[in-house]
C-alpha cells in the first residue's frame, strides 16, 4: 500500500461517519415510517451484489503470484465456498479455506 | 432484579455465543490490516469508529490496490447497506427512545446484534422500550468488545506472521466465508452470480468502476429474481 497518512486517515474517518449514517438513518430520522417495498428490495441483495464480485478477481488473479492463476488458491477458495454453503458457519469456512491452501501449497512443493 | 436489568441480562446471554466467531474475526482484521500496511492506529482507528468487519475487510483490499479514496468509500458503504435494512426493520421497535439513546444503538448496530434483537422483539411484543433498549445494548456488549480486543490483539502478533503463510488470501477467503452462508434463495444466487461474471468480465476498467457497475447490476438482478419467484409462486 503507497497510501499517505492523510488519505488512510480520511477514508477511516469518512468510512465511519458513512457507516453510523447508514445504521442511524431509519431509528434516528424516519422513526417509524415504513420504506417503499422496491427500495427494501434493492437493500436486500447489496451483500450478495457487492462482496462476490469484489473477489473474483482477487481469486482467478492473485496478487501475492503477479496475477498469475494458482492451484492453490482456488482449492483454497472452493473450500470455503463448499464449507460455507453447508455449514452456514463462517470461521469453519475460513479455517477450511486456509487449510485447503495450505495442504495444496505443501503437497504442490 | 428489575425487568431492564433481566432483559439486559437475557441478551448478554443472547449475544454470547458470537464470541466464538467475533474473536477470530478480529484477530484475522488485525492480521490482515497489518500485513497490508497499516499501522497499529490504523487498524485500531478503523475497528472503533467504522465497527463493521465485512466493510473493514472491502476497504482493505481496495487500498492494498492503491485504489482511489471515493472508490474505497462507495464499496465499503456498499458492502454496509444492509445497516440502512437493519435499521429500518428495528425503526418500530426502538425509533421511539431518546435521540442519544438512538445514536448509540446505531453506533454498535451489527450482524449479530440486529439479528437476535429482531427476533426478540417479535416475540415478546409486550416488552416495554426500556426493556428493547437493555436487550439490544445486553447483546451488544459480548459481540463488540471482544471485536476490539481480538483486533488489538490480531494487530500486535499479525507483525510477526512470516509470508509463506499466504495470508494475502485470507481476505478473499474471509469474504467467501461470509458470502457463502448468504446463498439462501435462488435470487441471492441469481444477485451473486451476476456480481461475478460482471466484474470478471469488466474487470479491465480503471478505478474498480467495474465492482460499482457489477455491484448495481447483481442488485437489479437480485429483486427482479425475487419479485419473478414471488409470482410464480402466487400462481402455483
Amino acid at each position: 500500500m503507497t497510501l499517505s497518512t492523510t488519505t488512510i486517515w480520511t477514508i477511516i474517518v469518512l468510512m465511519g461517519i458513512g457507516t453510523w449514517l447508514l445504521r442511524f438513518s431509519f431509528i434516528g430520522l424516519i422513526g417509524n415510517r415504513k420504506m417503499p417495498e422496491w427500495a427494501l428490495r434493492h437493500l436486500r441483495y447489496t451483500p450478495v451484489a457487492v462482496m462476490p464480485g469484489l473477489i473474483a478477481p482477487l481469486v482467478l488473479w492473485p496478487r501475492a503470484t503477479g496475477g498469475e492463476t494458482d492451484p492453490a488458491r482456488l482449492a483454497a477458495a472452493g473450500a470455503a465456498l463448499v464449507i460455507g454453503l453447508w455449514t452456514k458457519n463462517v470461521i469453519a469456512a475460513v479455517f477450511s479455506g486456509m487449510g485447503a491452501l495450505y495442504l495444496v501449497q505443501f503437497l504442490t512443493g | 432484579m428489575s425487568s431492564t436489568q433481566s432483559a439486559y441480562w437475557r441478551g448478554f446471554r443472547d449475544g454470547a455465543p458470537f464470541v466464538l466467531v467475533v474473536v477470530p474475526f478480529g484477530l484475522l482484521f488485525g492480521v490482515v490490516g497489518t500485513e497490508a500496511g497499516l499501522n497499529l492506529a490504523e487498524v485500531m482507528g478503523m475497528t472503533v469508529l467504522v465497527i463493521a468487519g465485512a466493510a473493514q475487510f472491502a476497504a482493505i483490499a481496495l487500498m492494498q490496490e492503491n485504489a482511489p479514496t471515493i472508490i474505497v468509500l462507495a464499496t465499503a458503504l456498499a458492502v454496509n447497506m444492509r445497516m440502512a435494512m437493519y435499521s429500518a426493520s428495528l425503526a418500530p421497535y426502538i425509533g421511539g427512545a431518546p435521540l442519544w439513546q438512538r445514536a448509540i444503538a446505531a453506533y454498535f448496530m451489527v450482524d449479530q446484534s440486529y439479528a437476535v434483537s429482531i427476533v426478540e422483539y417479535e416475540r415478546r411484543p409486550e416488552m416495554s422500550l426500556r426493556e428493547r433498549m437493555a436487550y439490544y445494548f445486553g447483546a451488544i456488549s459480548p459481540v463488540c468488545f471482544p471485536w476490539y480486543v481480538a483486533t488489538w490483539a490480531g494487530a500486535v502478533l499479525g507483525a510477526r506472521i512470516p509470508p509463506e503463510f499466504a495470508l494475502d488470501f485470507a481476505v478473499p477467503i474471509t469474504f467467501l466465508a461470509i458470502t457463502a452462508p448468504m446463498m439462501r434463495t435462488l435470487a441471492h444466487v441469481s444477485a451473486a452470480a451476476v456480481s461475478v461474471g460482471v466484474s470478471l468480465a469488466l474487470a479491465f476498467l480503471p478505478y474498480n468502476l467495474w465492482l460499482m457497475i457489477a455491484a448495481v447490476l447483481a442488485m437489479m438482478v437480485g429483486a427482479r429474481v425475487e419479485l419473478l419467484t414471488a409470482r410464480r409462486r402466487g400462481l402455483a
